[in-house]
């Protein structure tokens, strides 16, 4: 872990949360935080993506999933959810919370604020 | 600039290669659409449900204007097109101009009438359009009304059916002695006319129609005998026609039809065809399934995926009449040099034939019970050989009676409350109304909308036929291919082949030669990539744990609160105090929540977060507990009974039996789990004739069992052999489980793919060939050199730390 951890998002609300390499390409991790988990996905062409760690359907943990283009198909029913929206794959229907996220020279940071438009259970 | 694409007709085939290359390149074209009916797109074949008064119009529109306006599509309805200036590329339609780049024609067929007197008056309609449909449904809006309805084939008698529920009173001429004669033989003939007269329907066959009568209206029909009956409305019902008459004029070459190569281009490469109006490789369709396969073609070389090729289709025929089974498809006459399996039980109103030439399938008829119709018509198109299960053929597949439905597999007969799906708890009712709602064609469709079948898919079967029953027989049909995933067109066959002949060595190096359609694959693909990769070059290729399923990433099952299980080995089921002890101790420090005992002869901890399993494993590992592979598709336990040693009925070791291949096959990754046992004598306590491998000892030595399942689908074994020795089980056994992991598809378990390819050929691999065997037998054991690696050590050791830790923890 980093040196004199951030344990708080700054003024703007960014908060670290590591380095891109920490994520697998074409996988996930996860930041715990009080407010439950939130799975931050790095993808083949090295895009980082922040949703709600519940899968729509039934809440299964997509940092689990196998992440692909810009999907991740959740472990438990194979439900697609769309890393960039957090919305499901149609025809299923729902979402995942999202959450704004940034690469600044090769760190991650990662706002504890969910974007509006998908309700964040 | 956007290129310019113009389709000419605006049918189901038309628009289907429009809707394949939306999905395709939704961007590539600014698509123009000129259709001579003043509708949308609609099922034409559903005309006959209209008829009968079992759906409405709007129910069978497939894309209403809205479709055209938000896809961008210019539409000209009830526009006919006169000409297609083919130098200066634009199609004329009265006074509207369309330039195009590339062209469509999907024009379709007309109706032919036959040119007999009389057969211009008013009240002689054919039966082809909505404008059709509607002209009968007024006739029968008159009370008393008479109906002569000219041919006895398959849109005839459909046309009568629904005449027939408008209380019309008719009687269906045919020229020859036997109704649907192109469809059916004699015995399902009569059985069909019987159905239907029973429905009110009359009958004259061999009757040749010599003209109409009628002054200003019909009045009647008269027949070469001289007979006459009378009419207030004929239709005329005996055959289509390919509409070709455009492309002929601007100098395509036509034959019975536009005649169009693999890609679906006509003579002129800027111009395709698709649908009725084409002509390729001889032939011409009048059903939807190719017609579908056609547009999928076309799309993909409009798109610039110049990978697909349409290499014809063979066709089965379905009756859309409420109430009526029937199905036909090949060659169900037959010659001298084939042989017919025939059913009849007139009790039940039951006929199967089944025409069979060298053991392989040419073509079958079937009325009353239709539901393995898909099941012939797969194994005719794929040339299976049927001598394995030919004693059982007639009786059909036993996969669609599984999960609960028993022998009711009358799809027709079910409640609308029927649970179809027991995995996703689907009902008859909402399959259904997805399908007639959102207009779905596809078992795939039906599974992405319902869910239904998209699990354990033990109801496939069930709901291919409640798809066939609700929009007729021809749209269930999966293409002749199968590929592996929506990634590719090719099939497993062809990438495993392509893997070993080309040293493809990585799923990069498998995609960029295959041309895969996404750059990273998907959630299907790689897995089954990562599996091929792993099996054709152990040693070499490097498992790509991102490719894996979350259980084999995690060496644990993911549960459904996202919590996970641990199974350590227990070799042939037996344990000691020690292992019991550590076990114990592990459940108590842990907190585990549950402890279980497995269908497999192990204990199972649940409950537990990802973080906690390094340390588990940590303490299981000093207790010699390995990992049980529990979450893999691979070797998972071999069930034993305690055998000779203890039992008074037991012939041989089979316990030691059971740890020996455990030692053997321990680590080793398969298509899908494998399951093996060894009972000590035929009263078979282990279960071995269930399981993908199993061992029944006999006084005389081993019977090898082989192709078992005791889950989705129960299948007994088929037996495999009798060996003399301890050793030559562990040496077939190993054969057995290499040609497994070489030959069948990812994610196929041993039942189907013994099925698939018959126990004949595993037995020629395994027995007949000594060399063959034991080249297998070395394979194997020189991959699990390779495999034979506890995965839990590594990782209590610290490996993959990152798959088991937050990358941050807040607050």
């Amino acid at each position: 872990m980093n040196q004199a951890e951030q344990r708080v998002p700054d003024a703007a609300g960014w908060l670290e949360v590591g380095r891109i390499e920490d994520i697998p390409a074409l996988g996930a991790r996860v930041v715990r935080t009080p407010g439950g988990d939130i799975a931050v996905f790095r993808n083949a062409e090295d895009e980082v993506f922040a949703l709600r760690d519940r899968c729509p359907h039934k809440g299964g943990p997509l940092s689990q999933g196998i992440v692909h283009g810009r999907r991740v198909a959740c472990p438990l029913h194979d439900w697609k959810i769309h890393l960039d929206s957090g919305l499901a794959v149609a025809p299923d229907e729902g979402c995942a919370a999202r959450f704004p996220v940034k690469v600044d020279a090769g760190v991650i940071y990662l706002s504890l604020t969910p974007d509006e438009g998908c309700p964040d259970r | 600039m956007k290129e310019k694409l113009v389709l000419i007709g605006n049918g189901m085939a038309g628009v289907r290669a429009l809707e394949e290359l939306l999905k395709l390149a939704p961007e590539q074209y600014e698509i123009t659409v000129f259709g001579g009916e003043p509708y949308g797109n609609y099922n034409r074949i559903m005309l006959s449900p209209v008829l009968a008064g079992e759906k409405t119009l709007d129910q069978i529109m497939l894309n209403d204007e809205q479709w055209y306006v938000d896809n961008g599509i210019t539409l000209h309805k009830g526009k006919w097109v006169d000409n297609i200036d083919r130098a200066r590329r634009v199609v004329h339609a009265g006074d509207v101009c369309a330039p195009y780049d590339r062209l469509i024609l999907a024009t379709g067929s007309n109706p032919f009438v036959i040119p007999v007197p009389g057969h211009d008056l008013k009240g002689v309609i054919s039966f082809r359009d909505i404008a059709d449909v509607d002209a009968m449904l007024q006739a029968a809006s008159r009370p008393g009304r008479r109906a002569v309805v000219i041919g006895g084939g398959l849109l005839g008698l459909e046309a009568a059916n629904g005449l027939a529920k408008q209380g019309m009173d008719v009687t269906v001429v045919h020229l020859m002695d036997s109704l649907m004669e192109r469809q059916l033989d004699k015995p399902a003939a009569e059985l069909l006319r019987a159905s239907l007269e029973a429905k009110g329907l009359k009958f004259l066959l061999e009757a040749q129609t010599e003209a109409i009568l009628g002054e200003a209206r019909v009045e009647g029909v008269r027949f070469k005998d001289g007979q006459e009956v009378p009419a207030d409305l004929v239709v005329m019902a005996v055959g289509i026609r390919a509409n070709y008459q455009l492309a002929e004029r601007i100098g395509l070459h036509c034959e019975r039809g536009v005649v169009v190569n693999d890609t679906m281009q006509t003579f002129d490469p800027r111009i395709y065809a698709v649908g009725e109006c084409v002509q390729h490789r001889g032939q011409t369709y009048g059903l939807v399934a190719p017609l579908f396969e056609q547009a999928k073609v076309c799309a993909n070389h409009l798109a610039h995926i110049g990978i697909a090729r349409y290499e014809g289709s063979i066709t089965s025929t379905k009756l859309k009449v409420t109430g009526i089974d029937l199905f036909s498809a090949g060659d169900f006459i037959g010659d001298e040099q084939t042989e017919s399996l025939v059913l009849q039980d007139p009790g039940r109103g039951l006929y199967k034939k089944v025409v069979l030439k060298d053991n392989r399938i040419q073509g079958a008829v079937m009325y009353g019970d239709t539901i393995d119709g898909t099941w012939y018509f797969e194994l005719m198109r794929d040339g299976t050989d049927v001598s394995d299960f030919r004693d059982s053929l007639l009786f059909g597949q036993a996969h669609l009676g599984d999960s609960g439905h028993g022998d009711d597999n009358r799809v027709a007969a079910m409640a609308d409350s029927a649970e179809i799906c027991g995995c996703n708890g689907v009902c008859k009712g909402e399959i259904v109304t997805a399908i007639t709602q959102k207009n779905l064609f596809t078992l795939e469709d039906v599974r992405a909308h319902t869910k239904a079948s998209s699990s354990c898919g033990s109801c496939t079967g069930l709901v291919e036929a409640l798809l066939a029953h609700t929009v007729g027989g021809d749209y269930s049909q999966s293409p002749a291919k199968k590929p592996l995933c929506p990634c590719t067109e090719f099939t497993h066959d062809e990438i495993r082949a392509g893997i070993r002949d080309h040293d493809l060595k990585s799923m990069a190096a498998v995609r960029d030669f295959f041309e895969w359609k996404a750059p990273d694959g998907c959630s299907k693909c790689r897995p089954a990539l990562n599996y091929y990769l792993l099996c054709q070059w152990p040693g070499e290729y490097q498992d790509d744990s991102q490719s894996r399923f979350i259980n084999e990433r995690a060496h644990a099952n993911i549960q459904k609160d996202a919590t996970y299980s641990v199974i350590p080995r227990m070799w042939g089921g037996g344990t000691t105090p020690q292992e019991l002890r550590a076990i114990a101790d592990v459940a108590e420090k842990y907190s585990v929540r549950m402890v279980h005992v497995t269908g497999g002869q192990r204990l199972a901890l649940y409950g537990l977060t990802k973080e906690q399993l390094p340390q588990i494993w940590g303490d299981l590992t000093q207790a010699g507990l390995v990992s049980g592979h529990a979450y893999g598709k691979a070797l998972r336990t071999v069930k034993t009974c305690v055998g000779r040693e203890w039992c008074r009925f037991g012939t041989q070791d089979s316990t030691a039996l059971g740890i020996e291949l455990e030692k053997m096959t321990w680590g080793s990754w398969t298509p899908h789990k494998f399951k093996m046992a060894a009972s000590g004598c035929p009263r078979n306590c282990a279960e071995a004739t269930i399981k993908d491998f199993g061992v029944v000892c006999v006084d005389s030595g081993y019977e090898l069992h082989v192709g078992g399942n005791g889950g989705v689908k129960v299948r007994a074994t088929d037996l495999l052999c009798h060996v003399d020795t301890a050793q030559q089980v562990l040496d077939y056994c190993a054969a057995f489980m290499q040609l497994y992991r070489e030959e069948a598809h990812y994610l196929e378990r041993t039942a189907p793919w013994i099925e698939r390819v018959g126990l004949s050929y595993v037995k020629a691999k395994i027995v007949d060939d000594s060399a063959s065997r034991e080249a297998l037998t070395q394979r194997f054991h020189h991959a699990q050199q390779f495999a034979q690696d506890d995965p839990w050590a590594a990782r209590a050791k610290g490996a993959e730390a990152h798959e088991f830790t937050p990358i941050k923890q807040v607050g």
